[in-house]
């Protein structure tokens, strides 16, 4: 079984785990995320057809929410928090001096070596460690441009031992 | 009528339990378990004291029915405290004891001399001005504090149901179960004067008592957890730190409107939040407090949790709703009101988190005690965010009708770095900023509202001298564009309208009669958007057009504004260094310079726009950029 089937057949399981209820679309949508990064066309197709609604719905549901992604992400998702309390507190260069480490142009979000993906975040909460930034779902306390790069390097070096 | 799990003789012997196992406790560490702290690295502090207890063979107990005897430490995940700033936090009871910026390395200490020896490690204490507190509530944060909502956050294990029982909880509801009808409940709550904690301040109680009122088979109970104000978290520490409390809360307002049914709707941000929502939801359903005939009462009460996908909008009452009806979570034209047509078209009590964790207090005390806090209108505490440029950071909880000035200067210690204050925004992306003038002010709905603010959630940012207001102006300005569902036109639109002239603005492009269309665009917006993000997406830029004019003319006007551009410069000619050649002044466009040849030229700087035609030109470098003062 290729990869593609194999994820097909693991959506399925999802939508069964929720009866199959319309109303458990966002749900059923975290879920599949949280396993694949993003939501694939296929994906998509499969959860009308399950769910008995059209694509376009589906659609229309995964597009209207920030937190859904419908392109594949990078390996480490970074997510840099533009809350009041972070901007205020610089959270901006943060974001900026990241975009130039990973040489990102224009509205692209995703190294070239696929191993970051770089986000904004409104507000994780974590006002008081201002400026905040996330690396999958790990808060890490107030950043400056220089440690937030420093952070990803490490990252960087501890991939590029493991595939030696 | 399925049997029930739970009898009410066996909750009273669940309460004596946990009560006597609570006090049994000897040596209790606290490890603060919130998002500051954790995200500060308490978890590590939490393995390390574990292991360091067990390896010099204390006995180390994380639940409450575990029976540690005589050499037994209980170690547990507290809620947060809300002085983040200081953490990672570690209390130690009954020695009543607060350890600040506690690491791994420290743990061996806190065992040897603390634990073992009773002594207080003075390094690890709060310290200010010379002096170290040891006991939480004598510091200065804590001091001016009134914690209703937040009274256990911080002192007690938030994943243990019985601690919370041994604490009083459930026992409101249990009265309200069974010695109030829903009409003496809504008449309690109406009587308090509690009044919606999620920013419109709309009272809850005649909310619960329409929803009781009307008839239909099936009623809800949602709570709103989708605090999405950016700088705002304080349902976040509730939802963490206390979640049976909010449980509770909508219990009593199910027994109260006859709804079976709950929903807590938690944004996706907050993944300890809904873990530990998920955690207390199950304990209550495996104890029998949630479930079939709750204790032989005949009332059932179901609750689910959904998670939102990073939409602002959905904190709306009608975007929320459908939201966890698997939709777009776009407003809708009201009414029918949420009470009477909200979650699958049925009546439904939509209230946010804190305040349904306000319901048990004044169920179990009484209205007439929870008037005794706060103001006349406005009864009772509110929580704020205190963030941005100011000393101490944190969750702060205060009577309504509390200055300003108190909880910026007296709890959060002042404005960071020794400036000056300059404004605080309150209410986030839907309030205003609040200046100088204001420090007096009484913090209630009725008082903001009077001056272009609102209380809204809570979020409470600190700006100091360095500030631009515009660009704050444009910072929410931003964030509501981005947010607009894009139903409506005014909103969509207008938003998009508004972003793009204070961009010119800060780009210091900008004309003088834009300041007319930003406002001229801002009542259209009001008056004519949809839902509550319209109607309140201007206010920032409103407010600070109105207390801070001056700053958007530096922008317009002068084309330079001293917190965006740095302090003003003039070029000046080098005396010195200018040989009088003369090649400024032919590509000066403006005729600013004079001179004669082979002598020193001069700018005159009132014909000069800066522009560097003549730094360029000089072959000396005679021309410097001069910074003026103040």
């Amino acid at each position: 079984m290729d990869a593609s089937n194999a994820m097909l057949q693991r959506v399925e399981e999802i939508i069964d785990s929720y009866g199959c209820k319309r109303e458990n679309i966002i749900a059923i949508m975290q879920d599949i995320q949280a396993e694949y990064k993003y939501l694939s066309r296929e994906t998509l197709e499969k959860i009308a057809e399950k769910l008995g609604i059209g694509v376009a719905k589906v659609y229309s549901v995964a597009t209207f929410y920030e937190n859904f992604s419908l392109e594949a992400k990078g390996k480490y998702i970074v997510k840099v928090c533009n809350g009041t309390a972070c901007h205020v507190r610089k959270s901006q260069p943060i974001y900026d001096g990241l975009r130039e480490y990973l040489q990102l142009e224009g509205k692209q979000k995703t190294s070239a070596d696929q191993l970051f993906t770089l986000e904004t975040v409104a507000c994780l909460g974590a006002c008081s460690l201002a400026p905040a930034m996330t690396i999958n779902d790990e808060v890490h306390a107030k950043m400056t441009p220089e440690s937030a790069i420093a952070l990803l390097e490490d990252i960087r070096r501890k991939e590029a031992v493991q595939n030696a | 009528m399925p049997e029930c799990a739970l009898t009410r003789t066996q909750f009273h012997l669940l309460q004596t339990e946990s009560k006597d196992l609570l006090a049994a406790q000897k040596l209790k560490v606290l490890v603060c378990a919130g998002t500051g702290c954790v995200a500060n690295g308490s978890m590590k502090v939490y393995d390390t004291l574990k292991a360091a207890c067990e390896t010099r063979g204390l006995n180390v107990c994380v639940a409450l029915r575990e029976e540690g005897g005589e050499n037994s430490v209980h170690l547990k995940k507290s809620g947060c405290h809300g002085f983040c700033e200081i953490g990672p936090l570690v209390s130690i009871e009954p020695l009543d004891i607060l350890y600040t910026h506690v690491h791994p390395e420290d743990c061996e200490e806190i065992i040897e001399k603390t634990l073992l020896g009773g002594e207080v490690i003075d390094r690890l204490l709060y310290h200010k001005d010379g002096q170290a507190y040891q006991r939480r509530d004598d510091i200065p944060f804590y001091k001016l504090q009134h914690r209703i909502v937040l009274r256990d956050s911080g002192k007690s294990d938030a994943e243990e149901i019985l601690e919370y029982i041994a604490n009083g909880g459930y026992s409101a509801f249990e009265k309200a179960l069974f010695e109030m009808n829903g009409e003496e409940i809504c008449k309690t709550i109406s009587d308090s004067g509690l009044r919606g904690r999620g920013g419109g301040g709309f009272p809850a109680g005649r909310k619960w008592e329409s929803v009781r009122r009307n008839v239909s088979d099936v009623k809800y109970v949602v709570c709103n957890g989708d605090e999405g104000d950016p700088g705002a978290f304080m349902d976040q520490g509730v939802m963490e730190g206390n979640p049976h409390s909010v449980i509770e809360g909508m219990l009593i307002a199910g027994v109260a409107t006859g709804a079976t049914e709950g929903y807590i709707y938690v944004r996706a941000e907050y993944p300890l939040a809904v873990k530990r929502l998920r955690i207390a939801i199950a304990k209550a359903e495996e104890l029998g407090l949630l479930g079939d005939n709750i204790m032989g009462s005949g009332f059932s009460f179901h609750m689910h949790i959904n998670r939102g996908a990073g939409a602002f909008v959905c904190g709306e009452g009608s975007a929320l709703t459908s939201s966890i009806e698997g939709k777009r979570g776009m407003p809708r034209v009201k009414p029918p009101r949420t009470v009477d047509k909200g979650l699958w078209a049925k009546p439904t009590v939509l209230n946010n988190v804190e305040t349904y964790a306000n319901v048990p207090q004044i169920v179990l005390n009484g209205a007439g005690w929870y008037r005794s806090v706060g103001t006349e209108n406005s009864p009772g505490t509110k929580t704020f965010a205190l963030t941005g440029n100011v000393v101490n950071t944190g969750l702060v909880e205060v009577p309504m009708g509390t200055t300003l000035r108190q909880v910026i200067y007296d709890i959060g210690g002042g404005i960071k770095d020794g400036k000056k204050f300059k404004a605080v925004q309150i209410g986030g992306p839907s309030g205003g900023c609040l200046t100088e003038e204001h420090l007096d002010l009484p913090l209630d709905f009725d008082s903001l509202k009077k001056v272009g603010a609102i209380i809204g959630s809570g979020g409470m940012v600190v700006m100091d001298e360095d500030t631009c207001m515009v660009e704050v102006a444009r910072f929410f300005m931003n964030f509501t564009q981005n947010e607009s569902c894009g139903k409506c036109v005014p909103c969509r639109e207008g938003t998009k309208r508004m972003l793009e002239i204070l961009e010119r603005i800060i780009r210091n492009e900008g004309e003088l009669e834009d300041l007319d269309t930003l406002e001229s665009l801002a009542n259209t917006i009001t008056e004519a958007s949809l839902c509550g993000l319209g109607q309140t997406a201007c206010k920032p830029v409103l407010s600070t057009l109105k207390y801070f004019r001056n700053e958007y003319l530096a922008h317009v006007v002068d084309k330079h504004c001293p917190h965006c551009n740095g302090r003003k410069r003039h070029l000046e000619i080098n005396p010195k260094l200018c040989r009088g050649c003369g090649k400024c002044k032919r590509n000066c466009p403006m005729e600013a310079i004079s001179g004669e040849l082979r002598q020193p030229h001069t700018i005159d700087v009132t014909k000069c726009i800066h522009c560097g035609a003549c730094w360029g030109a000089c072959p000396f470098g005679a021309i410097d950029a001069i910074e003026e003062e103040g």
